[in-house]
């Protein structure tokens, strides 16, 4: 089945979220769709999903036009559409997920949950999926969910899938099975669209790319013979560095230390298991592992968030151990949160408000009972200035900026105050290019101006660019630590070790 | 049209309100009242009142609110406990706290307020009736300090806790009314003593006429108005009580001490309550009665939801709520309809108000078009 977009224009309002698109998705082939965050890729899926109505143009399936009205309309001409946050019921099991909403039933209204189960095993091991159908949903890994996922997709039996940032969720073999199952689906005749924002993924599987910027195609073309430097151009529109400029730093004293921290949660769990590590001034430590190994956790107890942790802590040669989140930060450590619209910011909030909301309390801010808004508002305006935070005025929401714009704002309230140590927590995740390359070059800086930074992310590409040390989280523990300043590519043993592989590493020390 | 976006600006600003919510603040409960006015119309044909009747009565309902010096003085004189109790709530829902309780902040303020005024009653004037209101909110204030207390420590949830606490302040004020040194002399039914004469609120129009009751109270309540506004939008501690009821996450990375905010704002709407009950009892009532709260804690709810918990809403809300009771007694003076019709209206206020699609939706060209996400 084929699908051609012929001039696809859509609007809210005064914004054109897409300009005049044109789209070909073939049958045995996988359509890269390359764009930023708001460059107008969900948009365009979302009418290809029948969500969303087109303002003009036409939409053709093998040829002849059709008009979805809503998304039953797509679905029922074979597009499938797996979403980068899973549609599961988690405590349903997969068969019980995958017919949701087309049941087979029996007589009157008896659920036929053994034709389902044969579905779901015929469906999997055509395709290689290997999943169980009695399973619990929320007892399955990620990378299983998403198989669900597919199977949902393809049970009912849609010949175009389109997958939304399929990888932002997996751990680096989990990326290479998808990949897999995607070469499965292209060889047996589906179309497939896969929307990214990740250059390598585009050249390893897409076998055509349309770049898409503020709502206009920026280029097309054959992703293997393109360069990560041209795709990258034509998605941000300027030419983008991917090496982080890290010259040799000066490496000081221990500025963060973390002495047997142990945490169990309410069902005494151990969650985080005799960490120790320091962090000294003037190096970036980044902690690579994948979600879900005690990171969360372990930036909590480091930031004051939780409490009930044993073990000693020192910043400096001061003991914060017992000290709260606002101890902790007026002695100088910055917190640039994993999770920023849980702990980073208040999307209601304005500018002004988000950048004040933890040294609100500061004299330069605030007298014994009143916050001077006067001072606050041309400090936020600085502090925007300083770091790139574009908007037109420091009184608008939180919401009203991009991705971007909030980590920015983030970073500017966390890096503005010169900390001594820095926790930056996924800082660049759901983050455009541009602002990408900013942050890491803000964080490189506050490192050459002596200070520590402690790196988590999830992204191992990140991790490596920006680490002086690094080291790695598996099941609550430090399972390894590698030195990243000689350019070694220690990609392999890292993934091992993040995987939990740990004898391998052993043999290298 | 400069002059226009400004003086919105303004209005907004002064209502402490996000761009584009403007809109919504203002022409929300106009409509929410309309069709709520409408309904009560349609009710009223549904029991068989005739159009002219129902012309009648909406006449009399704006002629008994704010038609007469006497018709305002009872618009203000209803409106000043709604608002003080309102603002209390008001400042809850910006903690994220849904404080049920103010009924019985207002008895237990009430309460502590009559014991004190006719125990104290040879203080001169002033003092005695400051002591008073501080005492009476005091008493709120620390009634709903328990449930802000047990809510912080326990994580019990404070729309249970504080409808507890309403139900033990019925009781509590039963039993008090039984005590020989509260209630009244020579009386067998459960009334307490009088406030004495030096201890009642100065009415502020008997020099026009002696049955216009309203009192000094108004001042005390355009006082709490301001330092409501003050506090959410000034201080340090209005800062920390919206961030966590915004988010409370952010509250807690902020360093802010979400268990304080939580004590802190329910002792705090309690005083606001506890003083409603302090000024009921020495501006309009002079004694405690069972039931002497009547429902204004519950109509409070309904007043800090219509004003949007912005305290200058809270201050319109309250008039109008003020003015359909005052205008309803009217109603049911000049047209002989039942003033139960006026809960309706109120009711169907409170619906409209609380489920703002409903309005958006029968009434979409009166809105912006902007995309709103949540």
């Amino acid at each position: 089945m084929d699908i051609e977009l012929k001039g696809i224009t859509k609007r809210f309002g005064s914004v054109i979220a897409n300009d005049q698109i044109n789209l070909q998705i073939k049958a045995g082939e996988v359509l890269g769709l390359l764009g930023e965050n708001g460059a107008g890729k969900s948009t365009l899926m979302n009418i290809l999903s029948g969500l969303y109505a087109p303002d003009e143009g036409k939409l053709l399936i093998d040829g002849i036009e059709v008009n979805f009205r809503g998304p039953g309309d797509s679905i029922s001409a074979g597009i499938g559409m797996v979403h980068q946050h899973f549609m599961l019921v988690p405590i349903f099991s997969v068969a019980e997920n995958v017919i949701l909403g087309v049941e087979p039933v029996k007589t009157a209204d008896y659920l036929d949950l053994s034709k389902a189960r044969t579905l779901v095993n015929k469906i999997s091991s055509e395709y290689g999926l290997s999943v169980p159908p009695d399973a619990i949903i929320e007892d399955l890994p990620v990378g299983i969910q998403q198989k669900v996922e597919i199977i949902k997709v393809l049970f009912r039996e849609a010949n175009v899938i389109i997958f939304d940032e399929p990888t932002a969720v997996l751990t680096p073999s989990e990326v290479e099975d998808f990949f897999s199952i995607v070469r499965a689906l292209k060889a047996s005749g589906k179309a497939i669209v896969f929307i990214t924002h990740k250059l390598h993924e585009i050249k390893e599987i897409a076998d055509r790319v349309t770049v898409l910027r503020h709502g206009r195609i920026t280029g097309e073309g054959n992703p293997k013979r393109l360069t990560k430097e041209k795709l990258a151009e034509m998605m941000v529109g300027r030419q983008v560095a991917f090496t982080v400029n890290k010259i040799k730093s000066k490496i000081g004293q221990p500025v963060l230390k973390l002495k047997n921290i142990e945490l169990h949660t309410k069902d005494n769990e151990r969650v985080l298991k005799n960490i120790n590590f320091s962090i000294k001034a003037g190096e970036i430590v980044g902690i690579a592992g994948i979600q879900g190994n005690g990171q969360t956790e372990l930036i909590e107890v480091i930031t004051g968030l939780r409490k009930n942790y044993t073990g000693e802590m020192f910043l400096g040669e001061l003991d914060i151990t017992r000290a709260n989140a606002r101890q902790r930060h007026v002695a100088g450590m910055a917190h640039i949160p994993e999770d920023r619209h849980k702990f980073g910011m208040v999307e209601n909030f304005s500018i002004t408000e988000n950048i004040i909301i933890n040294n609100y309390y500061e004299k330069r801010l605030s007298d014994f009972i009143t916050i001077n808004w006067i001072k606050a508002r041309s400090a936020a305006a600085l502090l925007c200035e300083e770091f790139d935070v574009r908007t037109p005025s420091v009184d608008l929401n939180g919401k009203s900026l991009s991705g971007g714009n909030q980590q920015k704002m983030v970073v500017a309230r966390e890096l503005g105050r010169k900390p001594k140590i820095v926790i930056a927590a996924q800082p660049t995740r759901g983050v455009d290019v541009g602002s990408i390359e900013y942050i890491h070059s803000r964080l490189v800086q506050s490192r050459d101006d002596g200070n520590g930074v402690l790196l988590i992310s999830s992204e191992l590409d990140e991790i490596i660019s920006l680490s002086d040390r690094i080291l790695v989280m598996y099941d609550g523990s430090i399972v390894a630590e590698f030195d990243n300043t000689d350019a070694k590519p220690k990609r392999n043993q890292i993934g091992l070790a993040m995987a939990g592989s740990t004898e391998e590493i052993y043999n290298e020390h | 049209m400069n002059t226009k976006s400004n003086f919105r600006k303004t209005t907004a600003d002064l209502l402490m309100l996000r761009q584009g919510a403007y809109r919504d603040a203002i022409v929300l409960p106009i409509i929410a009242i309309a069709t709520a006015l409408l309904i009560g119309a349609l009710i009223m044909t549904a029991t068989g009142v005739d159009i002219y009747t129902i012309g009648r009565s909406f006449a009399a309902l704006g002629h008994g609110a704010f038609g007469s010096i006497n018709a305002i003085s009872e618009t203000f004189t209803a409106a000043i406990p709604l608002i003080l109790a309102g603002l209390g709530i008001g400042l809850g829902f910006r903690a994220g706290l849904f404080n049920i309780g103010a009924e019985g902040q207002i008895i237990i303020g009430g309460l502590l307020a009559v014991i004190f005024s006719f125990t104290f009653s040879d203080l001169p004037t002033i003092v005695l009736v400051t002591f008073t209101l501080i005492v009476g909110s005091l008493a709120g204030a620390a009634y709903a300090g328990i449930a802000g207390v047990l809510r912080a420590v326990t994580g019990a949830h404070e729309v249970i806790l504080t409808i507890m606490l309403n139900l033990i302040s019925y009781r509590i004020l039963d039993y008090a009314l039984r005590q020989p040194f509260i209630q009244k002399d020579g009386r067998s039914d459960p009334i307490s003593k009088s406030v004495p004469g030096n201890g009642q609120l100065p009415k502020l129009l008997d020099w026009i006429d002696p049955n216009l009751r309203l009192h000094v109270g108004i001042f005390i309540m355009v006082g709490a108005v301001i330092l409501l506004w003050w506090l959410i939008k000034k201080s340090k501690m209005g800062f920390a009580i919206r961030t966590n009821g915004e988010n409370s996450h952010a509250a807690l990375y902020a360093g802010m001490n979400p268990k304080m905010v939580i004590i802190g704002s329910m002792a705090l709407a309690g005083g606001l309550a506890g003083l409603a009950g302090a000024v009921q009892i020495s501006g309009v009532l002079e004694r405690a009665s069972p039931g002497f709260s009547a429902g204004i804690g519950f109509d409070a709810i309904a007043v800090a939801l219509l004003g949007r918990s912005h305290p200058i809403g809270i201050l319109f809300a309250g008039i109008l709520f003020g003015g359909l009771e005052a205008g309803g007694r009217q109603m049911q003076i000049d047209a002989g309809v039942s003033i139960d019709l006026i809960s309706i209206i109120q009711a169907l206020v409170v619906v409209f108000i609380a489920a703002p699609l409903i309005i958006r939706t029968i009434t979409p060209w009166a809105f912006s078009k902007n995309k709103r996400t949540s």
